[in-house]
């Protein structure tokens, strides 16, 4: 289905998400949409999807103009999305998210589950896209439910497929079978919309790209005319180093000491076992591994927030074993979470709130029993300068933000207390380039004022990056620490994957 | 727990907060035994006997009146819920705990009533009639909230809507000569209310609770106006008569079972039917799906193509109508007759139920049944005249609830979005 957007214009109080843009995709081609955090991608999609009502322009569907009251209106049309943060219900199983709207029912009115599920089954299948149809939604990892998401996306046999950052929480091999599923698609003349920060997977699925910023389109173009480099700059409006250039790291006293560590996840099996390693001050730690290797789990237990069964976690010293987040956070210690949308911000709090979650019973913020306003308007201001937290105001809603401006929000918020111990789950998730690079510059920054960081990640370009030394963990056990210097891209790939040192 | 962790004497946090609750569920156990031991059981003179009838006037077979020694009984129910407390202590029943807690629960029951009754005679299925007399309106209105509140929109009106159907009824019936017709007024002013309830939560988005409130205390106020003005000159009006007991033929002669369940009135009838369709069309139907959805993540049921508000308003006038149908209870199906204020908090008390029944209509109705209990026992021990307050009798559910909510039934929980108005873009 050919689909065009002409001369769209989105104002929220404050904003305007998308000014007069233009956009075009074809029958049987992906469509990639570039843009900051920020620059209007998710707006540009919800008004494609009925989700909002634009001020302004057009939609053309194969040509004839179409409005959308809601979503059931484009749906009706064609246009199914996956949209960023998650539509899914958590109490409602895999199964029941999947068929909401779309039901099958048996002649006398009741679900038809048997036939749904055959479907479904032969779906995740089909394209390898494993999921559990009884499991309940809110019991899944966030890979899982991207992949539910986007079988629920193709159940509904979209004639156009909106894909909002569908690649942020996936593994690699799960983002080619995602290309494989793209392709597929569009080979039987389907057009696909695909929205990811990622420049090199941009590239390589894309056959064209346009480029939003701060709501306009300032570009379109195609892999073969634009290299990252090019794609960055257009982004973002200047060049964009993508690496970050880091003196050798000078290592102090250890600050975090975890010895035989093991954790249980929510069935009782142990997730993390035996698990041993320092980091020390002024130093980089990186944990790898492809998601699921049970780094969530180690990281709720060491940020106090999942019990430890066994093992202890020292910090400076101290014993800080099964300690609440908040007497961590006293002694020195943050924590940016790696699910932001449960664990990161209060969507309905202000940002400025947001911003001072866990540090407002402090000075400056507060004094004795009186919380300090202009104290807490003043953090936010420079927050939202230092780290380009894109908002209409510090007092708007949290969740109204872009999910990379909420993701930066966090990010903020906790470089500001991390004195001793930084752990940052997937810090960049989400971000554009210039935010990521700008984040790795934080990170570094941070190592070089003496504390210890500790950086879980799955982007092995996120590893390479910042880290000093690596810490490969397979199945919740650690499987092998490598040196910045020996760490290669194929020797950390192979210990991913389960080969042993 | 695996043999490794116990061996090691490891435990988790949430293992050791799991050990406790079993522990103080053991407790409870045995402190029920050594009540209904010395108490009931000692607390009666030795070779007394409780007598319970088993017949109601006129209706099914006769049964002969169940006579049992008062001191055994209560002993023997004492040892049996000892052991349980015992096991549960020693290892404790995991999956099967709901389950011997209600065991206790009816053993306790058991045992104070054979102590009520000792010397003297005692009507047991006179009582489980009224039982299920008393919960009908309770079971209605918990459904009516079910409803709203599965659909997102909290209903602390139920008490208005129920009052005010009650006085529609009466004054519908008496003018028409006609109970059905009183019945089918009072639902239809339900859902007029439940429209109103729906406009202010779902279009001007006025807090539910708040809204709400109004409803209950204009209800009241103009239901007490008019029958002290309408009802006190023209009394014809209020003279509707009570909905006949409609006895299904074979059935209702069983023993105890049919008069308890096949004698009675539309309304029971009604209940015992609506909560069974209600759990079939809440989770085997498309219509459930959708409400379900739309009350725990209404914007995802938005983004597959579902009309949110819609399904509310559609949702909330059904619930309204229902607890209407609770309402015209009170003066249809059992009074006769309307009197100011005749509700009595019972819409509060079937909100209670919805909650004890985790907003699912089966367990609305337990709860319904274990309130309808409590206040049928506290007017018939009056007749017995027991050293136990009656009032107390009438607090016992809620304090058993509270308990049943907090330990053995585990977290009870509301739609996610229960409360909160939808709000598009
Ligand atoms: N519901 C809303 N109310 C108010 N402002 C909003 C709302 N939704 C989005 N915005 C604002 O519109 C702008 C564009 O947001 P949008 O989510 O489209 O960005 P994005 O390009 O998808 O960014 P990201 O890559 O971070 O997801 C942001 O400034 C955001 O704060
Ligand atoms: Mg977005």
């Amino acid at each position: 289905m050919r689909v065009e957007l002409r001369g769209i214009t989105k104002r929220f109080p404050g904003v305007v998400a998308n000014a007069d843009v233009d956009l075009e995709v074809d029958g049987g081609q992906v469509l990639a949409l570039l843009g900051e955090n920020g620059a209007g991608k998710s707006t540009l999609m919800n008004v494609l999807f009925g989700l909002y009502e634009p001020d302004g322009g057009e939609i053309l569907l194969d040509g004839s103009p179409v409005r959308f009251a809601s979503p059931a209106a484009s749906i009706a049309a064609g246009i199914g999305m996956v949209h960023q943060h998650f539509m899914l219900v958590p109490v409602f199983s895999v199964l029941e998210n999947v068929m909401l709207g779309v039901e099958t029912t048996t002649r006398l009115g009741g679900l038809d589950r048997r036939a749904a599920r055959a479907r479904l089954v032969e779906l995740s299948a089909a394209y390898n896209l494993q999921v559990d149809p009884d499991a309940d939604v809110e019991d899944l990892s966030v890979g899982a439910q991207q992949r539910v998401e986007i079988l629920k996306a193709l159940y509904r046999q979209a004639d156009c497929l909106i894909l909002d950052e569908p690649t942020a929480v996936l593994t690699p091999p799960e983002i080619d079978d995602l290309f494989r599923i793209i392709t597929t698609l569009t080979e039987s003349g389907r057009s696909v919309i695909f929205i990811s920060h990622k420049l090199g997977e941009v590239r390589r699925i894309a056959d064209r790209i346009t480029v939003l910023r701060r709501g306009e389109v300032v570009g379109t173009t195609t892999p073969a005319e634009s290299s990252e480099a090019d794609l960055a700059a257009l982004m973002v409006g200047r060049e964009v180093q993508l690496v970050v250039d880091k003196s050798p790291a000078r290592p102090g006293q250890p600050v975090l000491r975890v010895e035989g560590l093991r954790v249980l996840d929510e069935r009782g099996v142990a997730v993390v076992d035996g698990v041993s390693f320092e980091v020390a001050a002024g130093e980089i730690v990186a944990v790898a591994g492809v998601q699921g290797n049970g780094q969530t789990e180690l990281v709720e237990a060491l940020a106090g927030l999942r019990a430890v069964d066994a093992g202890t976690v020292h910090l400076d010293g101290e014993d800080v074993t099964g300690l609440q987040p908040r007497r961590l956070l006293e002694r020195g210690m943050a924590h940016v979470p790696e699910d932001r949308q449960r664990d990161g911000v209060v969507g309905a709090f202000p940002v400025r709130d947001n911003l001072v979650l866990n540090t407002f019973r402090r000075r400056p913020f507060a004094r004795g029993l009186r919380i300090d306003r202009r104290a807490i308007r003043d953090n936010a201001s420079r927050l939202m300068a230092d780290f380009d937290i894109r908002a209409a105001s510090p007092e708007v809603a949290a969740a109204t933000l872009s999910g990379g401006n909420q993701q930066k929000v966090i990010v903020a918020r906790e470089f500001g207390h991390a004195d001793r111990l930084l752990i940052a789950a997937q810090p960049t998730r989400g971000l554009d380039v210039g935010s990521i690079q700008y984040i790795h510059r934080r990170i570094v920054d941070k190592r070089d004022e003496g504390a210890a960081v500790l950086l879980v990640s799955t982007e092995l370009d996120e590893v390479l990056a910042l880290a000093d030394r690596v810490i490969v963990v397979f199945r919740g056990h650690i499987v092998g620490t490598v040196p910045r210097a020996d760490a290669t891209r194929d020797h950390l790939g192979l210990l991913m994957a389960g080969a042993t040192a | 727990m695996t043999a490794a962790t116990r061996a090691a004497g490891v435990l988790t946090t949430s293992q050791a907060a799991e050990r406790r609750r079993a522990r103080t569920i053991g407790v409870v156990f045995l402190l029920a035994a050594a009540v209904m031991g010395a108490g009931f059981g000692l607390g009666v003179e030795a070779g007394l006997d409780s007598t319970f009838g088993l017949n109601v006037r006129g209706t099914g077979a006769e049964l002969p009146d169940l006579v049992v020694p008062s001191r055994l009984v209560a002993a023997v129910l004492a040892v049996v819920c000892a052991g349980l407390g015992g096991v549960q202590l020693a290892r404790g029943f995991t999956r099967r705990l709901p389950a011997v807690a209600a065991v206790v629960a009816v053993c306790f029951v058991a045992a104070f009533l054979t102590w009520a009754a000792a010397g003297a005679s005692f009507n047991l299925t006179g009582m489980l009639q009224s039982t299920l007399l008393r919960a009908t309106p309770l079971a209605l209105g918990a459904c009516a909230g079910v409803l709203c509140e599965r659909a997102g929109v909290v209903n602390i009106a139920l008490e208005g809507m129920m009052l005010t159907a009650a006085f529609t009824g009466a004054l519908v019936a008496s003018a028409a000569g006609d109970q059905l017709v009183g019945v089918v007024g009072a639902v239809a002013v339900g859902g007029l209310l439940g429209l109103v309830l729906a406009l202010l939560s779902i279009r001007y988005r006025v807090d539910q609770i708040i809204g709400g409130t109004v409803i209950n205390i204009f209800a009241l106020g103009l239901t007490s106006f008019l029958s002290q003005k309408v009802f006190s000159e023209y009394q014809e009006l209020n003279s509707p008569g009570v909905l006949r007991v409609v006895r299904i033929p074979l059935l209702a002669e069983l023993p105890v079972l049919g008069p308890v369940l096949f004698a009675n009135n539309l309304f029971v009838y009604a209940m015992l039917l609506l909560v069974p369709l209600l759990t079939i069309g809440l989770f085997r139907t498309r219509w459930g799906l959708r409400v379900r959805a739309v009350g725990e993540h209404p914007r995802a049921a938005d983004t597959v193509g579902i009309d949110v508000l819609q399904v509310r308003y559609r949702t909330v006038v059904l619930g309204g109508m229902v607890a209407g149908l609770a309402g015209a209870f009170f003066t249809l199906g059992s009074v006769g007759r309307f009197d100011e204020n005749m509700t009595a908090g019972r819409g509060f008390i079937a909100l209670a139920a919805l909650i004890f029944g985790r907003w699912h209509p089966v367990g609305a109705l337990a709860a319904a049944l274990v309130f309808g209990f409590a206040e049928s026992l506290q007017s018939k021990l009056a007749i017995l005249s027991t050293p136990i307050p009656s009032e107390f009798l009438l607090m016992a559910p809620y304090l058993v609830t509270l308990l049943v909510v907090a330990g053995v039934v585990g977290r009870s929980r509301a739609p996610a979005a229960d409360g909160q108005p939808y709000v598009k873009g």
